[in-house]
C-alpha cells in the first residue's frame, strides 16, 4: 500500500512588543533572571492582567498577512492547567472565539504552489523557563528545577493550520514562508534558535487517494527548519513502518531529539487535555470594527509573496528571490544596493552566497554583520571594474564584517587593488618574455598552454596585483 | 437530578492530595450541591446568550508601554525557596 | 458620645478638624475598644500597630498643614485580610498564604491611603471569602459582638464585627453572593455591595472574579457614602473597572422618598423568611409608604434559579482562581519528590473543606463533557436574572427584600450541612448575578434583640437612588440599638 503524509503545524510567535501581554514589564530577553516581573506577570494574588493594545494590532496584522478574516467579536479565555512555569496555573488564551480565523498561506516547493489553510491566529501568553539541574539539564534525571518568570506573560500568537501539508519538505518550505511573512511585518524577531518562534506539527499517514484522516502524532522540540523536516521524515518513516507491518499508531505526542536523529514518545496523561476553558472574566471581549481593521490592514508592508513576484520579475533567480523576499534585513540591503547601481542579480549572488556562508561562519545575523546596500554596491563595483580579484573580493568582505571599513579602504590598506591598466603592465610584459626567450618562440608557434606560463611570471612580477585579464590580452597581442 | 462525580480524578485535576475518606466525604457533599445546582437545567435558555461580564464593555487596553517591575528581592523574599536569583521547585517530572 | 470610637465618620472627621482631638487620640480609642473585644470577637486576624501609628501622626500633621485630602483623614479602618497590603501580612485567613507579605498595595488600599485613612489591622473571613458565618477561617471563628454565640454572618464577619464592636470606624469587605450586606445584617450596621466595577478589584484578592465587588462597612448610611467615595472610581489596572464618573450618591441623602416607587419582590420576600425578619421588613416597608413612596410588588421568576447558578459561576471561577496557589512562588510549601506531589500536597493540606470543595466542584462544572450542561447553563440563567432585573426595573426605582432569611444563628449550626449555610445568601446572590448596587440597612431586632438587615437593590449606578431609599430607611428606623460588645468598659 502506499501512503499519503498528512502535516498541519502549530507555530507560536513571540511578538516584539515594548511591554508584556497584560502588564507594562518590559519584552526583555537578556534581562537577569527574575527581574522583569511584576504583581500581573507572577500571578501574584490580587493582581490583575490588562490588554496591550498594540500586541491586538500585532495579531491582526498577522492575520490579515495570512488572509484571515478578523472576528467582530473575540474573547479571551482561561486555558486551565498546572505546571510550576506558569505563574497563574492557568494560560490566558483564547479558545471559541480567537481573534483571526479561515485565512491561507500560499507556499512553493520547487516551482509547485499549494495554498495551505489557516485555521486560526490567535493570542495568548507565554510561560516562564525552568532550568532542570542535578543531571546535565535532562528533565527525567533532574534534581530540582530552577524558574526565571522574565519570559511569563511575553505576548504570544499561536498560527494553527489546517492537516494541508503533504510532505515534510513542504512542511519546511511552509514554516520558512510563514517566518518570511512574520519577519517582513516585523511584530517579532523570529528566531528559531532562540525561541521567539516554535513549532509543533501534528503527523499523520492515511492510504492515498483516502480522504479520512489517520491517527495523528504530536512532534516536539525542532528548533530549526532543518531539524523539522528531518523529524518529520523520521516520524513518516516511523509512522510507515508501523502501517505497513499491520500496527497502529497511538495517538501520543513525541518528543525529537536532535543528536540521535529519532522522536521519542512522551509520557502520557489521561487527563491532560482537559483544559477546562472558559471566559477570562477579568478581561473583556476583543470588538473590530470595519474602520479599525481596514487600517491595519492599509498599514500591512509588502509581503514575501508579492515581493518575490516583483524580484522574479526583475529576473532574480528563485534562491535569491527566496533570500530577499523573506530576510526584511536581506531585502532592504538588496534594494540599497540595486538602488545605488549594482546589478540585482550580482548582488543577489553576493548576498545568498559569500555573505549567507561567512554569517554562518561566525555565526552571525545580516543586522549584527555591518554588511549594507552600498558596501555591497561598492564591492560588485569594484570586481566589476577589474579592481578586485573574486578573491579579493571575499577577503574585502570579511574586513567589511570585521568593521575595518568601506571596501575601498579596506582594499587599499590591504593591499588587494589589481593593476588593469595597459600602460602600467606594458612594461612588466616585456622585461618578462625579454627573460623567457623559449616561451615567446613556443608562444610565436602557436602553443597555447605558454601563455599560462607567461601570465604567472607577470603575476609573480607584480606580486599578485595584476589583473590576469589585462595581462592575457596583452599577451595575445603579442602573439598574434 | 442525581449526579455522580468522579471525585478522585477531579481532585488529581485540581492538584489537591486528599485521602480516601476525604474524597469519599467531598463526592457526598458536592454530590448535593450538584444535584441542586442540576435545577439551571430545568429553565428553558434556547437562544438565550450565555453571561460572562456582568457589565457589556468591550476594548479594554493599555498602550504599549514598560512599567515599573518588582525588586527582585522582595519577590523572592516571599518565596519557598529559593537559588540565587532563582525560584526553586522539587524536580519537574514530564513536559 | 464618651467614646471617641463610636463616633461616626462624619462626627470624627468634624472633631479633627475643629482640634477637640487628634488623630492619634482617635487611634489611641479605637486601640482601646479593640483591647476589650478582641479577646472574645476576633475580628482581627492582625492589628498593623506600627502602621496605623505612623499613618494617625501623618494625619495629625496634615491637619496642621490644612491639607485635606477628605472624610477619611485620619478615620481607623479595618480591610477584610483578602485586600492586598504591601507589606503586612494578607492571609484570605487560609493556611495556604499564613505569613504572606505582598510586595504591593491594591487599588482600593493605595486610594485609601492617599486619602490619609489610618490602617488599623486586617480582619477576620471565612478562607478566600468562602462562607456566610466567618467559621471557615484557619485562624479561628470570628463572634458576633450582639451575641458571642453567634456568627457575625460572613464571609466579611471580621469586617463586620469590628465596625459593629466599635474596634474600626468603618471596614472594607468583598461581596461575592452577599459577604458584605449579610454580615452587616447580622451584625445591626450598613453594608454596601456596589455596582460591579465602581471599585477596582486590583488588589482584591479573587474568588470568583465576575461577581467579587469591594464596598464598605459602615455604622451609618452617609458614612457608607464617605467610605465609597474615597476607594472608587475608574482604574485602568483593573479591565472591568467602570470607566464613567464616579455617581453623585451624597446629594439625595436628605431627598425622602416621596414620588419613588418601591418594588416588594415576591420570591426574596415571604416564603423561607423567618417571621420576625419579614415583619421588621414589612414594616420598613409600610414606613416608606408613608413617606410618600409607592409600594409596588415585582417578580423576578429566574430569581428561584439563581442560587443554583451561583454554586456553579463561583465554584468555577474560584477554581481557576485559586489554581495559582501552588507552593511555588509564596505561601506555604508542603515536601514533594516531584513539583507536581508538592503542589497536590501543598494543596490540599493548605485549603480548609469550604475552599476544597469550591474548588472541587468548580473544576468538575468545567470539565469535559460537563460544561454546557453546568457552567454554560449557569451562564445562560445569569442573563434571564439580567432580564428579569431590567424588567422590574421599569415598573420600580428600587427593590427590596430581607438583606438575610435569618438573624444571626448559633455558631456550628450550618457548618455540617454546606446546601443550609448556602441557603443564607439567597436574597443577596440576585445582585452579584446582575451586578447590580445593593445595600443591607439595619430596621431592628428580633425576638431575641438582634439586628435585622433590610436589603434595598438598584439597577447598575442606581447607588445614587439607593442611598437616597437607604437614607430613609435610617431615619425612620431610628436604629439606634447598640452591640452588646460595644464598648471600652472591661468586664
Ligand atoms: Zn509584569
Amino acid at each position: 500500500m502506499t501512503w499519503e503524509t498528512v502535516i498541519g503545524i502549530e507555530t507560536h510567535v513571540e511578538l516584539t512588543t515594548a511591554s508584556k501581554m497584560f502588564c507594562g514589564c518590559p519584552v526583555d530577553f537578556g534581562a537577569p533572571p527574575n527581574t522583569n516581573v511584576c504583581p500581573v506577570c507572577l500571578g501574584l494574588p490580587g493582581a490583575l492582567p490588562v490588554v496591550n493594545g498594540r500586541a491586538v494590532e500585532y495579531a491582526m496584522t498577522i492575520g490579515l498577512a495570512l488572509n484571515c478574516s478578523i472576528a467582530p467579536h473575540s474573547v479571551f479565555a482561561r486555558k486551565n492547567y498546572f505546571y510550576p512555569d506558569m505563574p497563574k496555573n492557568y494560560q490566558i488564551s483564547q479558545y471559541d472565539e480567537p481573534l483571526c480565523v479561515a485565512g491561507h498561506l500560499d507556499v512553493d516547493t520547487d516551482g509547485e504552489v499549494a495554498r495551505i489553510g489557516i485555521t486560526r491566529v490567535h493570542m495568548e501568553e507565554d510561560t516562564g523557563k525552568s532550568t532542570h539541574v542535578g543531571d546535565g539539564g535532562r528533565i527525567q534525571a533532574a534534581s530540582h528545577s530552577l524558574l526565571d518568570f522574565n519570559r511569563a506573560g511575553v505576548p504570544l500568537m499561536e498560527i494553527v493550520s489546517e492537516p494541508d501539508l503533504r510532505s515534510p519538505e513542504q512542511a519546511r518550505a511552509f514554516v520558512a514562508e510563514l517566518r518570511g511573512v512574520i519577519l517582513r511585518l516585523g511584530v517579532s524577531d523570529a528566531k528559531l534558535e532562540e525561541g521567539s518562534m516554535r513549532f509543533d506539527a501534528n503527523v499523520s499517514l492515511r492510504p492515498s487517494g483516502s480522504t479520512e484522516f489517520g491517527t495523528k502524532v504530536e512532534v516536539k522540540n525542532m528548533n530549526s527548519l532543518r531539524s523539522l523536516q528531518r523529524a518529520l521524515e523520521h516520524e513518516v518513516e516511523r509512522q510507515q513502518a508501523l502501517l505497513d507491518a499491520g500496527e497502529p499508531v497511538v495517538q501520543e505526542t513525541r518528543h525529537w531529539n536532535e543528536d540521535a536523529g529519532t522522536t521519542s514518545g512522551m509520557r502520557s496523561k489521561e487527563e491532560a487535555f482537559d483544559y477546562r476553558y472558559f471566559p477570562e472574566p477579568d478581561l473583556v471581549p476583543v470588538e473590530v470594527d470595519d474602520a479599525w481593521r481596514e487600517r491595519v490592514a492599509g498599514a500591512l508592508p509588502e509581503l514575501p509573496a508579492q515581493a518575490r513576484a516583483r524580484y522574479a520579475s526583475a529576473g532574480l533567480d528563485p534562491v535569491a528571490a527566496d533570500l530577499v523576499s523573506r530576510d526584511p534585513a536581506a531585502g532592504t540591503i538588496f534594494e540599497e544596493a540595486t538602488a545605488a547601481g549594482a546589478d540585482a542579480q550580482t548582488v543577489a549572488n553576493w548576498l545568498t552566497g559569500e555573505v549567507t556562508a561567512l554569517l554562518r561562519r561566525q555565526d552571525l545575523s545580516l543586522e549584527q554583520s555591518g554588511v549594507t546596500g552600498a558596501g555591497l554596491a561598492e564591492l560588485a563595483e569594484m570586481v566589476d571594474d577589474g579592481r578586485l580579484s573574486a578573491s579579493a573580493a571575499k577577503e574585502v568582505l570579511a574586513g567589511v564584517v570585521a568593521g575595518e571599513g568601506n571596501p575601498e579602504s579596506i582594499a587599499a590598506e590591504r593591499d588587494l587593488i589589481q593593476v588593469s591598466d595597459v600602460s602600467a603592465l606594458e612594461p612588466v610584459v616585456e622585461e618578462v618574455l625579454a627573460a623567457n626567450p623559449d616561451a615567446v618562440a613556443k608562444l610565436h608557434e602557436g602553443d597555447g598552454k605558454v601563455i599560462g606560463f607567461l601570465i604567472g611570471q607577470v603575476m609573480r612580477a607584480t606580486g599578485g596585483k595584476a589583473d590576469p585579464a589585462a595581462v592575457t590580452a596583452i599577451l595575445r597581442g603579442k602573439s598574434a | 437530578m442525581p449526579v455522580e462525580i468522579d471525585i478522585a480524578k477531579v481532585a488529581r485535576l485540581a492538584r489537591l492530595s486528599l485521602t480516601d475518606e476525604q474524597l469519599e466525604r467531598y463526592r457526598v457533599q458536592c454530590e448535593v450541591v450538584l444535584e441542586h445546582a442540576a435545577r439551571v437545567q430545568a429553565l428553558p435558555t434556547e437562544g438565550v446568550a450565555p453571561t460572562s461580564h456582568p457589565l457589556p464593555r468591550t476594548n479594554v487596553f493599555r498602550e504599549d508601554e514598560v512599567a515599573e517591575c518588582l525588586d527582585r528581592e522582595e519577590v523572592l523574599a516571599a518565596a519557598p525557596d529559593r537559588d540565587g536569583d532563582y525560584f526553586l521547585v522539587p524536580r519537574i517530572l514530564d513536559e | 458620645m464618651s467614646d471617641l470610637a463610636d463616633l461616626s465618620v462624619g462626627g470624627a472627621a468634624a472633631g479633627l478638624r475643629a482640634g477637640e482631638f487628634t488623630a492619634v487620640e482617635l487611634l489611641e480609642a479605637v486601640h482601646r475598644r479593640a483591647a476589650v473585644t478582641e479577646a472574645e470577637l476576633h475580628a482581627y486576624l492582625t492589628i498593623d500597630r506600627d502602621g496605623a501609628a505612623r499613618a494617625a501622626v501623618a494625619a495629625d500633621s496634615a491637619l496642621r498643614a490644612a491639607d485635606d485630602p477628605g472624610p477619611l483623614l485620619g478615620i481607623p479602618v479595618a480591610l477584610k485580610d483578602n485586600m492586598v497590603t504591601r507589606g503586612v501580612e494578607t492571609t484570605c485567613s487560609s493556611k495556604i498564604l499564613s505569613g504572606y507579605r505582598p510586595p504591593y498595595d491594591g487599588t482600593a488600599v493605595s486610594r485609601l491611603r492617599a486619602g490619609g485613612a489610618v490602617i488599623f489591622g486586617k480582619t477576620n473571613l471565612d478562607e478566600f471569602a468562602m462562607g456566610s458565618s466567618t467559621e471557615n477561617s484557619a485562624y479561628g471563628p470570628t463572634r458576633n459582638p450582639w451575641d458571642p454565640e453567634r456568627v457575625p454572618g460572613g464571609s466579611s464577619g471580621g469586617s463586620a464585627a469590628a465596625v459593629a464592636a466599635g474596634s474600626a470606624m468603618i471596614a472594607y469587605g468583598s461581596d461575592t453572593g452577599g459577604s458584605i450586606r449579610q454580615p452587616a445584617a447580622l451584625c445591626g450596621i450598613v453594608g454596601v455591595k456596589p455596582t460591579y466595577g465602581l471599585v477596582s478589584r486590583y488588589g482584591l484578592i479573587a474568588f470568583a472574579s465576575s461577581l467579587d465587588q469591594i464596598g464598605p462597612l459602615t455604622r451609618t448610611v452617609e458614612d457608607a457614602v464617605a467610605a465609597l467615595e474615597v476607594v472608587g472610581g475608574h482604574d485602568p489596572a483593573d479591565s472591568t473597572s467602570y470607566p464613567g464618573s464616579f455617581p453623585d450618591m451624597r446629594s439625595g441623602l436628605e431627598a425622602g422618598v416621596s414620588g419613588l416607587r418601591i418594588g416588594v419582590v415576591a420570591e426574596l420576600n415571604g416564603a423561607g423568611i423567618d417571621p420576625a425578619v419579614q415583619a421588621a421588613v414589612d414594616e420598613t416597608v409600610a414606613g416608606l409608604e408613608r413617606a410618600g413612596a409607592t409600594v409596588v410588588p415585582v417578580s423576578l421568576p429566574s430569581v428561584a434559579y439563581a442560587l443554583s447558578a451561583y454554586y456553579l459561576i463561583a465554584p468555577a471561577e474560584c477554581s481557576a482562581n485559586l489554581a495559582r496557589f501552588d507552593g511555588v512562588r509564596y505561601g506555604l510549601r508542603r515536601h514533594g519528590e516531584t513539583v507536581e506531589e508538592m503542589m497536590s500536597t501543598t494543596r490540599g493540606e493548605g485549603f480548609g473543606p469550604e475552599v476544597t470543595r469550591r474548588i472541587l466542584l468548580g473544576t468538575y462544572a468545567l470539565s469535559a463533557g460537563y460544561y454546557d450542561a453546568f457552567y454554560g447553563q449557569a451562564q445562560r440563567v445569569r442573563t434571564l436574572i439580567i432580564q428579569d432585573f431590567a424588567d422590574a426595573y421599569e415598573q420600580a426605582d428600587v427593590l427590596v427584600s430581607p438583606t438575610s432569611p435569618t438573624t444571626a444563628f448559633p455558631l456550628g449550626a450550618r457548618t455540617e450541612d454546606p446546601l443550609s449555610m448556602y441557603l443564607s445568601d439567597v436574597c443577596t446572590i440576585p445582585s452579584n448575578m446582575s451586578g447590580d448596587p445593593a445595600i443591607s440597612v439595619p430596621v431592628g431586632v428580633d425576638e431575641n434583640g438582634l439586628p435585622v438587615g433590610f436589603q434595598i437593590m438598584a439597577p447598575a449606578l442606581g447607588e445614587p437612588v439607593m442611598m437616597r431609599v437607604a437614607a430613609e430607611v435610617e431615619r425612620q428606623a431610628g436604629f439606634t440599638a447598640r452591640a452588646r460588645l460595644a464598648t471600652s468598659e472591661v468586664g
